[in-house]
């Protein structure tokens, strides 16, 4: 008696955390159309980052014509991630689905492609090889190091103390590029300064965000930007303790009105289009996308109310040779911060190199290591 | 060079103590309380994110973040008493609901908190001791919030309460012995929900002070298992209210040894530092619980010791 009880009662509760959870997964988006669009976000879709700046481009897409679109948040880098798409394909008849996060891709991604070969992958952030992955996954990124490195110059001719602070996620090419693109920029300005970075270790851990930002601000960091998926904290932090700040993912500039320099920002519209026009036309799938400032893939958030007109000359002197494409960040020769050589003198890299997506480590002048 | 490292360090340490270590005194010290009376619950972890959203969610609508801390603690006592309540009907495992509890609490609060992500709701104030000093990380550091004075005072008063008081030896006899409380006329039940609710309260203004003071804003990722390590802390604490205080800040402090150490440039095995609170309630759950013996200082009642 009491056995069956407790298996009674086991259930129950079982069925209430799972009727808590439902409606906070599962966000429909109606409308009538041909093509069904996925889109799965790894956490919330207002964040004032990384999941919000997708977000606001699938807003975009949902008013275009002969479109629906469905979108799951909050979807861990797990095996949850291939049950969504599951779902999306077999319930929804999802056709085109956008994984938006970095850790979806493998195995996840690969893995549920090759089980719907009819479905097109449009992953965000990975690195799609030919021969290894298949034909109906692609991966689109943007070059936001090329924002960020704008970041860099702003942040060095704003800079006090010559040291900055950069909070990151996980050690992984993207973020190391960021990071990297950020300390070059600024030491073009400066060849003295430093940037001291930390690994919080995941995407939104609020409370270790703040803890990091008052750790870089008590050694003497006097601006500071992030690669997390929510520069909330960081930004609101930093402008309680009167420190400058440079955004990422989306504008910040809101919640630091004092303090904020410029950001570097998404518009995935762009790719996202690209994507949902080509499946429309029944063309083959966009295997390799990429793009920067110049096509739109990226963009700077206006300069804050700090900023000098000798910052402002400068970066935008360097975001028209950006524009015009002919600007390198990662040339040789470059050194990391063990001071060997990591692209030899007399190599460029262009945005489009391949190596940089494989970048694993950290330029001179960071204070850190992976 | 290395010694202003190190003096940087030790701030950054006393800092997060005070900082980091904060919620996790509310939760522990309600979580203390409830099992005082006999009583575990691990749902605290639920009513912490619940207390968070509500406590942000009020401070937004209201423009009083005090509200918002007294609406958490609300949100927090309703929880608890629901705990409570559950709890004393026959053969209802505590554990068992605890665990629907943190999923109940945290979807709720995912839920009904969609809204409230990207407002800036305004925050708690603190208290400036650092005045004498120039040196602005001094100064920053002991930017002390008001909830950690009343957090450390609710410790000192719980641990007399406990000891010195009709009602605390009433909580204490049933939470050691049921049968001598009935014995004795008082009700176990209703002491217990009374217990369990005002554990939640005192969790649910855990979660306003991380809402509203530090790190200061609402995400679904707000909360990184202190509701959870709270309940181990109390048992490190040995269920002693003054206890709680010294173990809240400890594991504030463990909180802040990764970002710390990396921002005076030791970068090495930083996923290891930022599992040092984790790592520590472990090390003191396997330290402390095993089966073939009592804890000292454990409520007899308590379905761990039964």
């Amino acid at each position: 008696m009491s056995q069956l009880k407790r298996r009674d009662f086991l259930k129950a509760a079982g069925l209430l955390g799972a009727s808590a959870a439902l409606p906070v997964n599962l966000l429909r988006a109606a409308g009538g159309g041909d093509l069904t669009v996925g889109f799965l976000y790894v956490g919330a879709r207002d964040d004032f980052g990384y999941n919000q700046s997708h977000a606001e481009a699938a807003a975009v897409i949902k008013q275009m014509p002969g479109i629906k679109v469905v979108e799951q948040e909050n979807v861990p880098e797990t095996v949850a991630v291939q049950r969504a798409m599951e779902a999306m394909i077999r319930q929804d008849g999802a056709s085109l689905i956008f994984p938006t996060s970095f850790g979806y891709f493998d195995p996840h991604v690969l893995k549920v492609a090759r089980r719907f070969s009819d479905v097109r992958f449009a992953h965000c952030g990975g690195l799609w090889e030919e021969g290894k992955h298949p034909m109906n996954v692609g991966s689109f990124f943007g070059y936001i190091d090329e924002a960020q490195y704008l970041n860099g110059v702003v942040a060095g001719h704003m800079s006090k103390s010559a040291k900055l602070g950069f909070i990151a996620a996980k050690p992984i090419p993207q973020v190391l590029r960021n990071l990297n693109a950020f300390t070059l920029g600024a030491r073009s300005v400066n060849p003295d300064i430093t940037t001291s970075v930390i690994f919080t270790g995941d995407w939104s851990l609020p409370v270790k965000e703040a803890e990091a930002a008052n750790s870089l601000i008590d050694s003497g960091c006097d601006v500071l930007t992030c690669h997390v998926d929510g520069p909330k904290v960081l930004v609101e932090t930093a402008e309680k303790r009167g420190v400058m700040t440079c955004g990422y993912h989306a504008s910040q500039a809101a919640l630091a009105p004092e303090g904020y320099l410029t950001g570097a920002e998404w518009n995935w519209v762009t790719p996202y289009k690209k994507h949902v026009q080509a499946a429309q036309a029944g063309e083959p799938m966009i295997n390799f996308l990429r793009g920067g400032l110049k096509e739109g893939f990226v963009k700077t958030s206006p300069y804050g109310p700090k900023v000098s007109a000798e910052a402002k000359k400068n970066a935008d002197a360097v975001k028209a040779e950006m524009m015009s494409g002919d600007f390198v960040i990662f040339g040789g020769p470059l050194k990391n911060n063990g001071g060997e050589i990591v692209i030899p003198d007399g190599t460029d890299y262009k945005q489009t190199a391949v190596e940089l997506e494989r970048m694993d480590y950290l330029v001179e002048g960071v204070r850190g290591q992976i | 060079m290395v010694e202003s490292d190190l003096s940087i360090f030790l701030l950054a340490l006393l800092a997060g103590a005070i900082r980091v270590g904060t919620p996790f005194l509310f939760v522990s010290l309600g979580e203390c309380l409830t099992e005082k009376g006999g009583r575990i619950n691990l749902g605290l972890e639920g009513i912490l994110v619940t207390g968070a959203m509500t406590g942000y969610a009020v401070s937004y609508l209201s423009g009083s973040p005090w509200l918002g801390v007294l609406a958490a603690g609300g949100a927090g006592l309703c929880l608890g008493l629901v705990h409570g309540v559950i709890c004393s009907l026959p053969r209802v495992n505590d554990i068992a609901f605890g665990i629907a509890l943190i999923l109940f609490g945290t979807g709720l609060a995912f839920f009904l908190g969609k809204d409230f992500i990207q407002p800036s709701a305004p925050m708690l104030p603190s208290i400036p001791l650092g005045g004498w000093s120039d040196d602005t990380r001094v100064r920053s550091a002991l930017n002390v919030n008001v909830l950690f004075f009343i957090g450390v005072a609710l410790a000192f008063v719980l641990h007399w309460g406990l000891r010195g008081t009709r009602w605390g030896l009433v909580l204490r006899l049933v939470g050691d012995h049921e049968d001598s409380a009935q014995a004795l006329g008082y009700r176990a039940a209703g002491v217990r929900i009374v217990a369990t609710g005002v554990g939640g309260f005192l969790a649910g203004v855990g979660g306003a002070y991380l809402s509203l003071y530090y790190p200061g804003s609402w995400n679904e990722g707000l909360s990184s298992g202190q509701g959870l390590m709270a309940v181990a802390l109390v048992i490190f604490a040995r269920w002693q209210p003054i206890n709680c205080l010294w173990a809240a800040l400890l594991f504030g402090a463990a909180g802040a040894v990764g970002p710390a150490l990396q921002a005076i440039g030791i970068g090495w095995g930083y996923y290891l530092f930022n599992a040092i609170p984790y790592v520590l309630t472990l090390a003191v759950m396997v330290i402390t619980c095993r089966p073939d013996r009592t804890l000292s200082g454990a409520p007899g009642e308590l379905s761990l010791n039964r």
